[in-house]
């Protein structure tokens, strides 16, 4: 399964499932980030780790660890 | 505070929210203009900010509320401003009116959270900032749409620029006149999910004094999220049985799941998918988003190379710049003080008074109020850089870095914030979720060196660091502050690291979820306005502590009395209360290096680093029988040991004393905010027990190593 993690600068997709229910989770729901929210990679901070993406026209950061946790398609 | 506030009839209270980053602390400025009050050590907009405006017979009181995603907590932040507003005090009578302010250029999520706040049943405002941004990013917002379908007033403004501002005060007086409306929906719940939250949502209506639309909006939120129960019931006391709420919640989650319908975070969905839907029949897009100047110069200052090299030069800057700017305004304040101090001098018969006056209190309090201009260059680069939404690039940036110590780049803003002044940095530390994280951010900001450190580290680095340059690039001088700053980071990032590993609790779960705000121009008029609320709190600061301290010590330092003593037991100062007392400790602190002049300054120097520097004064002062003021860095330099002839303070000594204020706890005013901060008297003794052994050591190893290797 692909995951937001997987995306690359530039790339977008369309979030289909969550594998984890934790307060991370829930908390990015909230900031708009739920299937079928389209989302678009723009770039990893400087040492990799997190990353930066668009949703819902502002930018969100979020690391990896969390990012392999939202499956994504397209 | 304002002269026509007593005059008028009617008051009203109204609680500005919104999410960060929305310009709300613009609209709370536009709004209150000076009429504002803080508490002694603000934050951005940590403190619970208050001001007013008056229009008419009627004053309208403003609380300014942290910036807030949802009504579902997630930081100490977030809880101080939904405590405002959903307490079941709060819902009955504290606030009138709500004013929220959304980003028109990011009105999608901004809605989120005034959905959940039309919920609450009070009459609300949408405060549509930044009109000018949407309109710049090729968006076209119809506000009668928004009015229509949203059922409340929807204001457009320009905050900034003041755009709007009227407006929106004519809408406060207007809609508070009006008798409470009812909100229409502004959700789309599925029948069959209504149908199986009823149970619990006529529980609550029966058992709690809320409105039925209230209840039927926290029973979907208590569905939704467990993180909803912990905190919600904090309001309930007896009346409601946690147990009985939480059983209906399982109940309706078996119920939802028979319907295949998925509970887990359902408020959010289906608030999401009714916002879409009003969205997109109000906001339609006319030009093309560019990419604007932001996105480019994002690629420069987030670049993997040139990102870090830039962020270290931005801070270098800073401090030489501080340096080199604060010198003209600094010597305008010296050379006041001494005219000050002489007219003094001439006016007042010499005697006790006169010595009172002029050694002690024109000396002391001006020897500190030097440092102002510092401070204020320093708190305006860091107003400003916030202001930019650079600060929030510096905290994605370093991330990574501070994972090691257990810390994320939420850490990184209030440790950044300390370098002004530990205080607001402390209580900035309430935007960071996880409580492990929070606390370890808490115990190593003390050891980022503050703005008070700043007049000590000037002093004795102007008095005993040789003169020249390396390579003839940076001085010795500069480059000493820079390490001290690095030495304080240094023993932070340790800190940090043996913390992590000493403090067993539970949670511990680092995490970093975080909005990057558009690059924005920051608001000089409101930087500088901040920066004059600093200067008053420092000033008046300076006019109460210090002067106390100072008028405290000249007492000790003068008495008793020269008649009463015998010269051949050294100088009058030496044979003082506090020269006695500075004796007394002087066995302990003599391995640093420290005389008993030192060891008076480090005891002083606990109501506030920088006394140390006022304590000199005053005692050098009052050793010089002069009447003249003594310059303090020529007088350290000269003073010699009276029964050696050798100086009595070295460069090995002095780097000792920089040393160990970069390290050790000396400020009372940082103990308490700590002490109120984690409630528990716990940590902030730990702090000052910790803090403190490690100056000691390191010092005691600077000088003697230093001594003994090149002394």
């Amino acid at each position: 399964m692909k995951t937001l993690n997987d995306l690359k600068p530039g790339e977008k997709a369309t979030i289909c499932g969550f594998a984890d229910r934790d307060a991370d989770m829930a908390y990015l729901m909230e900031l708009g980030m739920m299937e079928g929210t389209t989302v678009t990679f723009v770039k990893s901070a400087p040492l990799g780790d997190p990353i930066e993406i668009d949703v819902r026209g502002y930018h969100l950061s979020l690391r990896r660890s969390r990012a392999r946790a939202i499956q994504v398609a397209g | 505070m304002n002269p026509t506030a007593s005059t008028a009839t009617h008051s009203l209270s109204v609680a500005l929210v919104g999410n960060p980053n929305t310009g709300k602390t613009s609209v709370f400025n536009s709004l209150t203009g000076l009429h504002q009050k803080v508490g002694n050590y603000p934050g951005v907009t940590v403190e619970k900010k208050t001001g007013l405006f008056t229009d008419g017979d009627t004053t309208v009181n403003i609380i300014d509320l942290p910036g807030l995603y949802s009504l579902l907590p997630k930081s100490l932040d977030d809880k101080i401003a939904c405590d405002i507003l959903t307490d079941s005090q709060a819902l009955e009578t504290a606030v009138d009116l709500i004013v929220l302010v959304a980003d028109a250029s990011n009105l999608n999520r901004n809605l989120y959270l005034l959905t959940q706040i039309l919920d609450i049943g009070k009459p609300v405002i949408l405060a549509l900032n930044m009109m000018d941004m949407a309109v710049k990013n090729g968006l076209s917002v119809d506000v009668a749409c928004l009015e229509a379908a949203l059922g409340i007033p929807v204001v457009p403004l320009v905050a900034k620029k003041e755009k709007g501002i009227d407006d929106l005060k004519r809408a406060i007086t207007v809609l508070a006149g009006q008798p409470a409306l009812n909100h229409s929906h502004h959700i789309d719940v599925p029948e069959a999910f209504t149908q199986s939250l009823k149970p619990l949502c006529d529980y609550l209506t029966e058992h709690t004094d809320y409105t039925q639309s209230y209840c039927r909006s926290l029973t979907l939120r208590l569905v939704s999220s467990d993180d909803a129960l912990k905190y919600y019931a904090r309001d309930w006391q007896q009346r409601v049985d946690v147990q009985q709420v939480k059983q209906h919640v399982h109940h309706i989650r078996k119920e939802l799941e028979e319907k295949e319908i998925n509970w887990h975070m359902a408020e959010a969905r289906l608030r999401y998918q009714w916002i879409d839907r009003i969205l997109k029949s109000c906001v339609s897009r006319t030009g093309e988003l560019k990419a604007g100047i932001g996105a480019h110069l994002d690629k420069i200052l987030t670049h993997p190379v040139a990102g870090p090299v830039i962020f270290v030069t931005i801070f270098a800057g800073i401090f030489q710049t501080i340096f080199a700017f604060a010198e003209i305004p600094m010597g305008w304040i010296e050379s006041g003080m001494n005219m000050i101090g002489v007219w003094a001098a001439s006016h007042i018969a010499p005697g006790l008074l006169q010595s009172l006056i002029v050694d002690g209190v024109i000396a002391g309090v001006g020897s500190v109020l030097v440092f102002l201009p510092q401070i204020l260059f320093l708190f305006f680069f860091l107003g400003i850089l916030e202001d930019t939404g650079y600060m929030a690039r510096v905290a994605f940036m370093m991330d990574r870095v501070m994972r090691g110590a257990g810390l994320s780049g939420r850490s990184v803003i209030p440790l950044l914030s300390s370098f002004a002044c530990a205080i607001p940095g402390i209580m900035s530390t309430r935007t960071i979720h996880d409580w492990k994280e929070r606390l370890i951010t808490i115990l190593i900001a003390p050891f980022m060196s503050c703005s008070a450190r700043l007049p000590v580290y000037i002093l004795i680095i102007g008095a005993f660091i040789p003169t020249g340059t390396v390579m003839g690039i940076i001085s010795y001088s500069a480059l000493t502050m820079l390490t001290l700053y690095l030495l304080g980071i240094l023993a932070a990032a340790l800190s940090a690291i043996l913390f992590k590993k000493w403090i067993k609790m539970p949670g511990g779960k680092s995490s970093f979820v975080m909005e990057l705000p558009p690059y924005r121009r920051p608001s000089i008029k409101w930087t500088m306005l901040q920066m004059y609320e600093r200067a008053r709190i420092f000033v008046s600061d300076a006019g109460r502590i210090i002067l106390a301290i100072t008028i405290v010590l000249w007492f000790l330092a003068s008495f008793p009395r020269t008649e009463q003593i015998s010269p051949s037991q050294g100088t009058p100062i030496e044979q003082s209360y506090a020269g006695q007392f500075g004796k007394l400790i002087e066995p302990l602190i003599k391995p640093l290096g420290f005389d008993w002049k030192i060891g008076i300054g480090l005891i002083t120097s606990f109501a506030a680093r920088e006394v140390m520097v006022s304590t000199l004064a005053t005692i050098y002062n009052l050793e010089d029988a002069d009447e003249t003021a003594v310059d303090l860095r020529a007088a350290l330099i000269k003073d010699t040991d009276p029964r050696t002839g050798l100086p009595t303070y070295t460069l090995w000594s002095a780097l000792a004393l920089l040393v160990y204020y970069v390290l050790a706890m000396q400020c009372m005013a940082t103990v308490a905010i700590v002490r109120r901060e984690t409630n528990s008297w716990r940590w902030p003794l730990l702090m000052i027990v910790y803090m403190t052994s490690l100056a000691y050591l390191a010092s005691f190893a600077v000088y003697q190593v230093g001594t003994y290797l090149w002394g």
